[in-house]
């Protein structure tokens, strides 16, 4: 099923999708807010732009600087080309000490190697430790968000999933008591865990240190009692120098949630005493994606999720409608990338309307990337003969003044002798929209009778 | 200056009011309009679809009848940004490169180019403006709410000197309608979810019209509101400022 199906699904439950539009445009109006309060916002947006436009422009010298500088920092770096390189490098360094736990802070890139999957197939025990990121795995789902992971979760909902999982009294939907139970079970898998695996927001080529933002500060709580640190992160995570990252902590919580900046801003440079710290840098398509001159910038992505909260059409159709890692607007130009076929209709998943691209913090052209990847998927559909076949008919009488004319008489003709023909022939306009009524002339003739002549 | 009138498709064919008052407004103002009568359509359905190549003879026809003139103008956002931000899929001419760099939507031709006060005209009701997602964030006809650039708006600045208008937005300023050319039908149930919460932020506001300087934004509205038996009406800008809208008084 493509997205317009999925999207259907869950627009049939209307209130669910009405209160999940107005929660997300309430961050998006959060958001407002916030970035109402930085008068350069604009000029930051265009720095930020900038600064991860040049990155990408030499990522490898900069990424070679990074290594370099996080092995003098102690840090042991590895190399991942793709998913199942990551999950395997995990699995290996927990192997190595017997380790069967992992506790972990939110990282989409994990979600993107299934490494959750991969770890339990191999009996290690995987607890995430965001509070929407356990509930999603209390429930067996993956994240509909990138920053609300269980944003499309009733309260009801919760309590009860924590009522089975957790022992917490049925129907009791008070949300402190909810978040405490779940504090309470989550700090006991934080002093138990032998090893703590967290994303990555951004990596300093010039210190070779990498900055962890997080609401809860359950990426510190697990580092910090873990003997082993795992931080797994996308290549293009990377800023040059340390003075860039003040631009980036100021825009990500801000065009995320609106808040001025995330509760924690957690900055790693080596182990601690007697800790290993291990980073992974993973590749798993970005290079491909690098490579592509339209799609290039997609890389600036630094996962706030303002374009989701602000899509018209992802607020109404949730995130799973799109079936893909990354939801959303940002999600439909970087999913294409990785499998053509399966993600073909995501870009179409758009009206187009730019919200995505202005909302950006680092200023991606998402609805111009979207529009592109429609000529991509087109080009490339071989199966899809009959579109082709029919867009190069209408490309012709749609460029033909003759045959453009035949086809308005017959417009206008079908609709004088048969007044209903048109709402028949136009099925899903008409499902629920009436069909403009055709008018006795159209503008052309008037001109002709009136102010043609003469 | 000679200006070349691009009336698109579903205006010639369903809307010509609004061609007409296109025209006449253009010639109330003093302009030397022409109506290029071997016009069709400027492709955007196509490319917007992922058929680009196949709209490149719609391009090169558009090209050829507005090559001659000073300016290109269309009461339509959309069909305007097709052309300014997508032709870069045929090869770009002189001819090409002036006619993407002078065709205009209306009211930012008048704001912009003609820079001239409107004759004076009277539309005493209450009016919600819904910003056609092209025009806005395509053209930039207007500040959008999500950037923070200090505000302007061109096409309310034409509709504030209309007599007895009373302009209202709806409680989400800028919130897409929906209609997204195919996407109205890949998307059925998204693009009337969107259009029904758009047209219910303006009957909040309690508006007898809703305009637009995009139709095919309102033609999307305007069936759902008709099929709903709903009592609010879509008009065009350029309907109110050449004081012709039908039926009112």
């Amino acid at each position: 099923m493509g997205h317009p199906e999925e999207a259907s699904r869950f627009l049939a439950n209307a209130d669910r999708a009405k209160w999940h539009d107005q929660t997300l445009w309430m961050v998006r109006q959060k958001r407002d807010v916030a970035t109402g309060f930085v008068s350069e916002w604009e000029e930051l947006r265009s720095v930020a732009s900038a600064i991860k436009e040049h990155t990408l422009s030499r990522l490898d010298d900069y990424l070679t600087e990074f290594e370099s500088n996080a092995l003098l920092n102690g840090i042991k770096v590895h190399w991942a080309e793709n998913a199942d390189e990551h999950n395997r490098i995990v699995l290996g360094i927990l192997s190595r000490r017997k380790i069967d736990t992992l506790v972990k802070s939110k990282s989409i890139l994990t979600e993107e190697c299934h490494l959750n999957d991969f770890l339990q197939e191999n009996g290690i025990e995987v607890i995430d430790t965001d509070l929407g990121e356990r509930i999603v795995q209390f429930a067996k789902q993956p994240p509909s968000h990138i920053v609300m992971p269980a944003i499309h979760m009733k309260r009801g909902e919760i309590s009860e999933l924590f009522h089975e999982k957790l022992g917490t009294e049925k129907g009791n939907e008070d949300a402190t008591y909810l978040t405490r139970a779940a504090r309470k079970h989550l700090r006991d898998k934080f002093l138990k865990a032998k090893a703590a695996l967290t994303g990555v927001n951004f990596a300093i080529a010039e210190t070779g240190g990498f900055v962890v933002c997080t609401n809860e500060g359950n990426a510190d709580m697990g580092v910090h009692l873990a003997d082993v640190h795992i931080a797994s992160m996308g290549i293009e995570k990377l800023i040059p120098r340390w003075e860039d990252l003040g631009v980036f902590t100021r825009i990500l919580a801000r065009s995320g949630t609106g808040q001025a900046i995330t509760n924690y801003t957690s900055h790693f440079h080596k182990p601690r005493k007697g800790q290993e710290l291990h980073l992974i840098l993973v590749d798993n398509g970005r290079t491909k994606q690098l490579g592509r001159e339209h799609f290039r910038s997609s890389l600036k992505c630094i996962r706030c999720g303002a374009c989701m909260n602000t899509c018209p059409v992802y607020r109404r159709s949730g995130g799973f409608s799109y079936k893909s890692t990354v939801p959303g607007p940002i999600g439909s130009i970087l999913s294409p990338g990785i499998d053509l076929k399966k993600y073909s209709s995501l870009p179409f998943a758009s009206s187009l309307c730019g919200s995505c691209s202005d909302v950006c913090p680092v200023k991606i052209n998402i609805h111009d990337q979207l529009y592109r990847w429609r000529q991509e998927i087109m080009q490339h559909n071989n199966g899809q003969v009959q579109g082709k076949i029919f867009s190069r008919m209408a490309g012709f009488l749609l460029a033909s003044p003759f045959w453009y004319r035949v086809l308005s008489s017959m417009v206008t003709g079908i609709s004088k002798v048969f007044p209903g023909a048109l709402k028949n022939s136009f099925l899903v306009w008409g499902n629920q929209r009436e069909f403009p009524p055709v008018p006795r002339q159209t503008f052309r003739d008037w001109f002709d009778q009136n102010a043609g002549k003469g | 200056m000679k200006i070349g009138l691009f009336i698109p498709c579903y205006i010639d064919q369903f809307y010509p009011r609004v061609g007409i008052a296109t025209h006449q407004l253009l010639v109330k103002l003093g302009c030397d309009v022409h109506y290029v009568r071997e016009q069709t359509c400027c492709g955007q359905p196509l490319a917007n679809s992922g058929y680009e190549d196949s709209s490149r003879s719609c391009a090169n026809r558009f090209i050829n009848n507005f090559s001659d003139f000073d300016f290109t103008v269309t009461p339509s956002g959309s069909c305007a940004y097709h052309v300014r931000h997508h032709y870069d899929f045929i090869q770009q001419t002189s001819d090409v490169v002036h006619v993407r760099n002078s065709t205009l939507e209306l009211t930012e031709f008048i704001v912009d180019v003609l820079k001239k006060p409107l004759p004076k005209v009277t539309f005493p009701h209450k009016v919600g403006l819904h910003s056609g997602c092209h025009g806005l964030r395509g053209l930039r006809l207007a500040a959008a709410s999500e950037t923070k650039e200090s505000a302007f708006n061109k096409v309310e600045e034409l509709l504030n000197a209309v007599d007895g208008l009373e302009l209202v937005y709806p409680e989400r300023l800028d919130e897409c309608c929906g209609f997204g050319g195919t996407f109205s039908v890949k998307e059925e149930k998204v693009s009337v979810a969107m259009g029904n919460d758009r047209i219910h932020g303006f009957l909040e506001k309690d508006v007898a019209y809703i305009t637009s300087a995009d139709m095919s934004c309102l033609m999307h509205l305007d069936g759902l509101i008709r099929r709903q038996g709903l009592l609010v009406q879509v008009v065009h800008v350029a309907e109110i400022l050449n004081e012709s809208v039908y039926g009112a008084s």
